[in-house]
């Protein structure tokens, strides 16, 4: 589960971020997460990743309240969360394998689990035969679904992503809107921060729109209307 | 098993950065290299300077004379009462008779003293000391032993031989103060250029949860190669150094003033103290700008 609540940030004074943001997402939920630039959403992202801490209220994440835990407890609360952004950041000088592998590697799993694991979640998210291409060998497409199958491999409870679809062509953000569809099925929650008013429309799931760091909507089955 | 796992990971990490700023690594490493040799020459430089004082120290004596009323066989016992002072190593017994040879050996021309009689001289003890630097304390308690009637000793040279030795261990640790924290910043802002250069990755393994012990392992790994093998290649540097400059001095030097002791008698104590420095650099070096780097 994941949860705002009465949350404000501003990073600099004068100036906010995010004005007494409340926000609710249960445990397999698919939720859009959209807004104009400039208007808070990556900032949410951040809190929720323990980048960034709030100015006022709380933020609890997978039973951790980040508010409270412990500096050397943010990793615990990390590999709850498979984080995706728009830039897919993939390491340029390791394969596709080594590069989800990492994820493992750097919570400490054995080298026979990864050679287990890895391969499946490849499948998953379509790049099976593709373990040994290196990320300039692969397209937009083929790139963010790498990093995917690393947000996926560690088995967290929530996938976060931040416009995941930013850098891809229309087709292409479809695909990869259909697998984070898919991966929710499979019983992980999904946070996707978009501004492709097509995308939303089309997959009827929970809209929550923000305006200038305010929620100014949030609607079941909705669609994309600022 | 799970940190054994870690740990292959680390050494791979550790040495792809150390190929991967092939340059860097190269010139921290013959820097790094250049202070350990100046540091371990001072160390070798002091060792042989203190086994030369100390030889000399050796041979720095106090004479203790006896009271002529004293016969001889009585003078000779006070030895027991001398030898009782704390500060006391050795105390060599001297008659009359041997001193007055001893006087006349140190002239050429020995007839001109033909006429001088043992009389003239005093029964005496040659004194060695443990600690030279306690020369005055140790005089004065041997001067109120009953039967001495006077200590003469040489206190300029027992502290010239003490300050030598003070002003030489204040410069070495000065320089090797100087040069280890030199040589931690050498390896610390080699370490910062890798961490920059692997930001990315850095913050990859910090999102997917990594911990910062997990983070630091290979820059701490990276940084221990680097110091390890400077200690390596600075130890047999000295090694090749100090022959040489040994085998010169033996050379010129027919006196045998100056005795360096062979390198096989202080390899042990440098490869200690090279690998010592060279991990000790190594590691809180990288544990230094990874500090600061994870801090942010
Ligand atoms: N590091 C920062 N320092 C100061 N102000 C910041 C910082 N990051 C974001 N902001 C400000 O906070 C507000 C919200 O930014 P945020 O990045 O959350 O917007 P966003 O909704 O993600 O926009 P976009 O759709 O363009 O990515 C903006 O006004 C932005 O200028
Ligand atoms: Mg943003």
């Amino acid at each position: 589960m994941i949860e705002l609540r009465e949350v404000s940030k501003s990073y600099e004074i004068d100036t906010v971020a995010l004005d007494d943001v409340s926000l609710r997402i249960d445990d397999g939920e698919f939720v859009f997460l959209v807004g104009p630039s400039g208007s808070g959403k990556s900032t949410i992202i951040k809190l929720l990743t323990a980048e960034l801490a709030p100015t006022s209220g709380s933020v609890f994440v997978n039973g951790y309240d980040l508010g409270k835990i412990r500096r050397r407890k943010i990793p615990m609360a990390r590999r709850t969360m498979g984080i995706i952004f728009q830039d897919f950041r993939l390491i340029a000088d390791k394969t596709v394998f080594d590069n989800v592998a990492f994820a493992m590697r750097a919570v400490g799993a054995r080298e026979k689990a990864i050679q287990r694991r890895v391969p499946a979640v490849l499948e998953l998210v379509g790049l099976e035969g593709k373990e040994d291409r290196y990320p300039r060998e692969l397209s937009g497409g083929e790139q963010q679904r790498v990093a995917i199958a690393r947000a996926l491999v560690n088995r967290p409870q929530a996938i976060i992503a931040d416009e995941p679809t930013g850098n891809l062509d229309p087709a292409m953000s479809l695909e990869i809107m259909y697998l984070l569809e898919r991966i929710n099925q499979l019983g992980t929650t999904v946070l996707v921060v978009t501004h492709e008013r097509d995308l939303v429309n089309r997959f009827a799931k929970r809209v929550v729109a923000i305006v200038n760091g305010t929620i100014v909507s949030d609607q079941q089955d909705g669609i994309y209307e600022l | 098993m799970k940190s054994h796992n870690n740990f292959t990971y680390y050494l791979r990490e550790g040495f792809r950065g150390f190929t991967m700023h092939g340059f860097m690594s190269f010139a921290a490493v013959c820097i790094i290299v250049a202070c350990l040799v100046i540091m371990g020459t001072f160390a070798m430089l002091l060792v042989n300077i203190s086994a030369m004082l100390e030889h000399y120290e050796q041979e720095c004596e106090i004479l203790v004379y006896i009271d002529e009323s004293y016969p001889t066989a009585e003078a000779h016992s006070v030895g027991s009462e001398i030898n009782r002072v704390e500060n006391v190593r050795e105390a060599v017994f001297v008659t009359r008779e041997e001193a007055l040879e001893d006087f006349k050996n140190q002239y050429s021309d020995q007839t001109k003293f033909d006429g001088l009689q043992p009389d003239t001289f005093r029964d005496r003890f040659k004194v060695y000391l443990k600690d030279l630097s306690l020369l005055e304390q140790t005089e004065r308690t041997l001067e109120t032993i009953e039967g001495v009637a006077e200590v003469n000793s040489n206190p300029e040279v027992a502290q010239g031989f003490t300050t030598l030795r003070n002003i030489l261990s204040w410069v070495s640790i000065a320089i090797v103060s100087i040069l280890l924290v030199v040589s931690l910043f050498i390896i610390s802002n080699t370490i910062k250029l890798a961490l920059l250069s692997r930001r990315e990755e850095i913050g990859i393994m910090r999102m997917v949860g990594a911990t910062n012990g997990f983070i630091r392992g290979p820059f701490v790994i990276e940084g221990l190669i680097l110091g390890l093998l400077s200690a390596i290649l600075s130890f047999f540097l000295l090694w090749g150094l100090y022959e040489l400059l040994r085998s010169r001095i033996m050379a010129m030097d027919v006196l045998q003033m100056f005795t360096l002791m062979s390198f096989k008698g202080l390899a042990p104590i440098m490869a200690a103290a090279c690998l010592g420095s060279g991990i000790l650099i190594g590691v809180l070096g990288s544990l230094l700008s990874i500090r600061r780097f994870l801090k942010v």
